[in-house]
């Protein structure tokens, strides 16, 4: 390793800047790991740009003279049943679809590994009583929790996303929860405790690193999962209101024309396989990073 | 009269406690170490030293680890009494401990400079990041790795130098004593020779005092003082490294240990390991635990506890001696 010979007396201002940059020199060498970042920022600049691209309206109101046209100079990705611009929908669904999908990860990835790491950690009777609320919630199949919150609360981002993070935060309580405890019994975590350190920091500083990979992995899988489940929900009519895009919503909505218009499923359907696989390339890469002993 | 003494185990009884089982791990042992000095505890395996430990730094097995009864006194505190928050602060600053397997007691993914920095910023927290930094690279040297190679992650280290690694986190906020579970165990013999010096000339250096747990009576005469010979949870020979290896009495189990170790000078490669297992600690038998093994087993050892004998720094635990007249000569010595 250089990085100890080149930068010797550094301070530990600089110790978080060096590990990012050890991680980011180790992320660099999985080839696909920077497809996965390179395509899914291209992605994100897309989204992100799209008003300069197509105006809003593109994407909501139809042209009736123009239905389920396809792809041309004039429209990139042809036009739906209402005549709107599939290209248009396909951007501006798309960010609705990665932000629902993005922060319904996010949010049941915290929620379910504090839970997890609490239950795993502490034991007894705090885990007994996280695990049997927890069998309440997984009894109930997943799509029919989420078709009871969203009939009780109505169909919105907001909601979409209560009914999505309880959906999928069981699944990290219980991941978390078997690597805390096959983690808590590790002798660096007794040396830790011998060495005075409380609950809390052996948490934060010994066992959830150490089950990174794990959880990282699992909420790259995880994105992946919920774009899908999205369009599931959509089918149900149970995900975004209409006419706002989304692609889960304009999968369900091509159904009807796939013979007629098969460019209306095709363009989504591509556009969620490219950003779930990018974010799935990206989690393999990022867990290889953070694992020291996998570098050379 | 006791400022002299850093430890001071009284009557210590601990048990685990499973759904199965009640194992009596620890039957009501004294234990004294004076300030400076290092004590070897030795025993085979399942005698209850690492138990010994684990209750001296309170971190037995929460859901099935119980103190029964005793007192351990750690320089004029009772630690048995003291509230979580401040056996934390004992913990690691003034009580440290060095575990057995140096393989995996590091944390895999932190680098080894944080792993030492961390101990010390756990403790003193008023020291800047500069000061820290500086205290880990004095801590590197001192255990003989180049402070260069504080970056690196443990896996990237050998065992004999990650052992280093976790002494000098041990000895990082020079803790008063050093409890060091068979610390080299898990190392192969050149480097066990380095590693033990090293603990020796430390230990010197800091003034630490020492606990020293190990199965090996080689390791007790190099860096001992005193020594107790732990069997079945109960201590049945105790004194100074003196007392033990050429005093005249010599506890029959004691006797075995010795008989047991493979000798360069004696001709006769004849090993004799004691015959027989341990008792099983969930059942312990009534009379003396050693009874089943010992070759000078009486009617009385099967029906009563043994009573400690005691003659000056001394003791043992054996009916051979109640009666001073009535004590063998002990066997062919070494
Ligand atoms: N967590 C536990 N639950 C139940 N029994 C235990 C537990 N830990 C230790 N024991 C039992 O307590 C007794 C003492 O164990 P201890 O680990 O103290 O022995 P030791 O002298 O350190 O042995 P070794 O030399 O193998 O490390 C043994 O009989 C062991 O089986
Ligand atoms: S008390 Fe009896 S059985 Fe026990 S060690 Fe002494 S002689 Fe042997
Ligand atoms: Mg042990």
């Amino acid at each position: 390793m250089s990085q100890a010979t080149v930068q010797t007396p550094d301070k530990i201002v600089f110790k978080k800047q060096s590990q990012a940059k050890e991680v980011w020199r180790r992320y660099k060498k999985n080839k696909g790991a920077v497809i996965g970042l390179v395509l899914f920022s291209f992605i994100l600049i897309l989204l992100a740009g799209a008003n300069f691209i197509v105006p809003y309206s593109a994407a909501t109101k139809g042209v009736f003279s123009q239905i389920n046209q396809p792809p041309s100079s004039e429209h990139l990705f042809g036009t739906d049943s209402y005549g709107r611009d599939v290209f248009a929908r396909v951007l501006y669904g798309g960010r609705t679809s990665l932000m629902v999908a993005l922060l319904a990860t996010a949010s049941s990835c915290l929620i379910g590994s504090t839970l997890g790491a609490i239950a795993g950690y502490f034991g007894g009777r705090v885990d007994g009583v996280i695990m049997r609320s927890l069998d309440i919630f997984m009894s109930i199949p997943d799509i029919l929790f989420t078709m009871a919150v969203v009939f009780a609360l109505g169909a919105n981002f907001q909601n979409l996303l209560i009914a999505l993070t309880l959906a999928y935060f069981t699944n990290y309580v219980r991941l978390v929860r078997s690597q805390v405890l096959n983690l808590a019994e590790q002798d660096y975590v007794e040396a830790a405790k011998a060495g005075g350190s409380g609950s809390t920091r052996i948490i934060l500083t010994h066992i959830l690193p150490n089950a990174m990979g794990v959880i990282i992995v699992n909420t790259t899988l995880n994105v992946a999962k919920i774009i899908l489940y999205e369009s599931t929900l959509s089918f149900l009519g149970l995900g975004m209101p209409p006419p706002a895009p989304a692609w889960g919503l304009m999968l369900a909505e091509a159904r009807e024309f796939m013979r007629a218009a098969p460019h209306l499923m095709f363009f989504p359907a591509v556009a969620i396989v490219v950003s779930a696989s990018s974010i799935n390339l990206i989690g393999d890469g990022l867990r290889d990073a953070l694992d020291p002993k996998l570098k050379s | 009269m006791k400022n002299d003494l850093i430890l001071d185990i009284k009557n210590l009884r601990v048990i685990y406690q499973t759904d199965l089982e009640t194992v009596e791990a620890i039957n009501g042992i004294d234990l004294k170490i004076n300030k400076g000095k290092t004590l070897g505890l030795v025993g085979e395996t399942g005698a209850g030293k690492t138990t010994t430990a684990l209750s001296i730094m309170r971190l037995l097995p929460e859901k099935t680890g119980k103190i029964l009864s005793g007192e351990i006194h750690f320089d004029r505190q009772e630690l048995l009494k003291l509230s979580p928050l401040e056996m934390r602060k004992v913990r690691g600053n003034r009580i440290a401990m060095v575990f057995q397997d140096p393989m995996t007691s590091l944390n895999p993914v932190m680098t080894v400079r944080e792993q030492i920095a961390e101990a010390i910023k756990l403790h003193n927290a008023n020291l800047s990041n500069d000061e820290v930094d500086q205290r880990v690279e004095t801590a590197l040297s001192m255990v003989g790795i180049l402070p260069s190679r504080k970056n690196e992650y443990p896996h990237q280290f050998s065992g004999g130098m990650k052992q280093r690694v976790v002494i000098a986190m041990a000895l990082v906020c020079e803790p008063d004593l050093l409890i060091a579970d068979e610390p080299t165990t898990a190392l192969d013999v050149t480097i066990q020779a380095q590693v033990l010096m090293m603990i020796r000339e430390l230990r010197d250096r800091i003034g630490t005092s020492m606990l020293m747990i190990t199965h090996d009576l080689g390791i007790v005469a190099k860096i001992c003082d005193d020594v107790a010979v732990m069997y079945a949870g109960q201590i049945v020979e105790s004194g100074t490294v003196f007392d033990l290896f050429t005093g005249e009495k010599r506890h029959p189990y004691t006797q075995g240990l010795f008989d047991s170790i493979p000798s360069l000078n004696t001709r006769s490669n004849r090993l004799k390991p004691i015959q027989g297992l341990m008792p099983d600690p969930s059942n312990l038998p009534k009379g003396c635990c050693f009874a089943p093994r010992c070759q000078h087993c009486m009617d009385i050892c099967i029906n009563e506890r043994p009573k400690q004998v005691i003659e000056g720094t001394h003791t043992l635990l054996c009916h051979l001696f109640a009666d001073s007249s009535a004590a063998p000569a002990p066997q062919e010595g070494e």
